[in-house]
């Protein structure tokens, strides 16, 4: 056995001269101290990794059987439409895989969505990590921009007509709007040339910069460490060793705690996707069943759950400004509206990081916020109003709130 | 830049002209992929003007031909049809058609050559979804108890009158385009050309 040992310890010795191996595995798990604290919030960074495994390997398989074509085939049938229609019918198990992804893009948005939320509640995006908030928002600008573009490759009425309106959008802008948007589409009308780079995109450009952005919002994290539910350092209460004395090792006790966040997370993955995978036309929308046609859009169009607040946005502006029209408006409060979030280090004022020491006005502002989310909320154009002026008053509000004192340690609530 | 004497100026000079020329070198280098996603010569070429039949659409009737792409729609509108249209002028963001939306041939009342038939781009001018028909009046057509008949955007609801003009504070900024068109015939309609070309 000990001869065992010793070929294994060589061979760990050998490539550790030659990769840094151990140190890495020790920088990053089995010495990388996390707060103790942590609580159910904590689940979703690692799950939106494990999403994003799914999303990676199940695409890999689709690409083998799909073909991004809108010509007709000898049926009339578009064949990117048709290898779909392929891959659920005579491809084996292409109907889990296909499911699996089309899941997997919705649980993206679900777990990404929570692992923002939590941001906001325990000021994670304070100094000092600025940064990783800012690589955050850059990894969800690229996960809007991957379901987008997947989204067309179905070739169906909802694909078709959901992008025909998002590349107009760009056409809102003034002067180089027209001609920018037919860069976009590669024609003057969304079509088939449309169809391959958005293929392009969606299956290399977007993914190489979603995992370029993923790897530099990790090492900034473990580089400053991460924040707590109780928004205190444990880097400032240090032991003899220089180990913060509220931290634990990454490995093993929080990747056996994510396992169980997996278990959970896998349970309801597979509910929807064996039982409901088109999650009542909010996952898969009807209407995508039909063919793209170019000459009639669906009369009820909507856009997929995950981007209804942006469209809420969108709708809300009605009436031109500074003699540009109300369309271009429309598309700059959209695009605000998520870019606004990338200001939050520098908005936010408050003497604490996490919501359980905030003040009344804090909590009151939030939760009216939230509310703005639910879909067909009352008065859509005061709520987007609102919006913004949570964020853009927010250095006012969120030095006047009284705050709690903050405790010196995390605390085990 | 300043030059002390642990700077040899001479060669930070070239390293600054090399990294310059290096950059413009690389800029130089997108124009080709940055071009490469401009329509082809192909999408360029495919816009031929179509020719339709008109001779089998009734009053009240309307047909959908493509034309690059988009639907072009043609509208045989009945009398009654054109006198509400004369009505609601008041209701409509460019009611006499100022801006350059259509052919100097159709800039009128009724934006046709022939006052009865409408040709124009079922694309709307908002987000260039197709809006759908509504040319049921009043309660019946389900928009509202006004209604005169006309088009209703699915997408972000702007509405439109039975010569393709945009309703006042919808989201769409203009009128429906009018394509160049011409009559060959009593019957016979192409899509995409006109006398002046």
């Amino acid at each position: 056995m000990s001869k065992v040992n010793a070929i294994l310890q060589g061979t760990l010795n050998w490539v550790d001269e030659r990769f840094p191996l151990t140190s890495n595995w020790k920088a990053h798990l089995s010495e990388y101290y996390a707060p103790k604290n942590f609580n159910f919030w904590y689940f979703f960074g690692s799950l939106a990794m494990l999403v994003l495994v799914i999303q990676i390997v199940t695409g890999i398989f689709l690409t083998m059987h799909f073909k991004p074509d809108a010509s007709l085939n000898a049926s009339g049938v578009p064949v990117a439409f048709a290898s779909v229609e392929y891959i659920m019918r005579d491809v084996s198990w292409g109907w889990l895989i296909r499911y699996m992804h089309s899941t997997g893009a919705s649980a993206f948005f679900v777990v990404v969505y929570l692992h923002m939320f939590r941001g906001l509640l325990y000021g994670s995006y304070r100094k000092p990590r600025e940064l990783i908030w800012l690589f955050g928002i850059g990894i969800f600008l690229c996960l809007m921009g991957e379901a987008f573009f997947g989204y067309l490759l179905p070739w169906g009425q909802m694909s078709f007509w959901g992008a025909q309106v998002i590349v107009n959008l760009f056409s809102a802008i003034p002067v180089i709007g027209p001609d920018l948007s037919i860069w976009l589409r590669g024609d003057y009308v969304v079509g088939d040339a449309t169809l391959n780079r958005f293929f392009a995109f969606h299956v290399i450009a977007m993914p190489l910069v979603l995992l370029g952005l993923v790897g530099a919002h990790i090492i900034a994290l473990h580089e400053v460490g991460s924040n707590n539910p109780d928004g205190v350092e444990i880097k400032k209460k240090k032991d003899a060793n220089g180990i913060p004395l509220d931290g634990i090792p990454f490995h093993p006790y929080y990747t056996v705690k994510d396992i169980v966040g997996v278990v959970v997370f896998l349970f309801v993955f597979s509910i929807i996707v064996f039982f409901m995978p088109e999650g009542g036309g909010y996952f898969l929308e009807y209407n995508n069943f039909d063919p793209a046609d170019p000459l009639k859009t669906p009369p009820h169009i909507a856009p997929v759950w995950y981007f209804t607040p942006y469209y809420s946005l969108l709708r809300a502006v009605t009436y031109p400004l500074l003699g540009i029209d109300a369309k271009f408006w429309g598309v700059v409060a959209m695009g605000a509206g998520t870019l606004i979030f990338a200001f939050l280090p520098w908005l936010d004022r408050s003497p604490v990081k996490s919501i359980r020491y905030r003040g009344p006005i804090t909590k009151w502002l939030l939760s009216i916020w939230i509310v703005g989310f639910i879909p067909g909320a009352p008065v859509a154009q005061l709520l987007s109003v609102y919006y913004f002026l949570f964020f853009l008053t927010m250095p006012i509000w969120s030095s006047l709130d009284r705050c709690k004192p903050e405790p010196d340690r995390v605390t085990m609530k | 830049m300043s030059c002390d004497e642990k700077v040899d100026c001479g060669r930070r000079r070239l390293l600054v002209a090399t990294a310059t020329a290096g950059g413009v070198a690389g800029v130089a280098a997108a124009v080709p992929f940055v071009a490469s996603m401009l329509p082809s010569e192909r999408a360029k070429a495919a816009g031929a003007p179509v020719e339709v039949d008109i001779s089998k659409l009734a009053p009240g009737q309307m047909m959908t031909v493509e034309w690059r792409g988009k639907p072009v729609w043609i509208i045989n509108r009945t009398k009654e049809m054109l006198d509400a249209m004369t009505k609601i002028g008041d209701q409509l963001a460019d009611p006499k058609s100022d801006k350059n939306m259509q052919p100097e041939y159709a800039k009128n009342a009724t934006r046709s050559i022939k006052p009865e038939i409408l040709v124009a781009v079922g694309i709307c001018t908002h987000l260039g979804c197709s809006p759908t028909d509504k040319f049921k009046t009043g309660a019946e057509s389900g928009v509202d108890p006004n209604w005169p008949g006309g088009f209703i955007c699915p997408c972000h609801g702007s509405t439109f009158d039975l010569a393709g003009r945009v309703y006042k504070s919808k989201p769409a900024p203009d009128n429906l385009e009018i394509p160049p068109h011409m009559y060959l015939g009593d019957a016979k309609l192409i899509i995409g050309e006109d006398k002046k070309a």
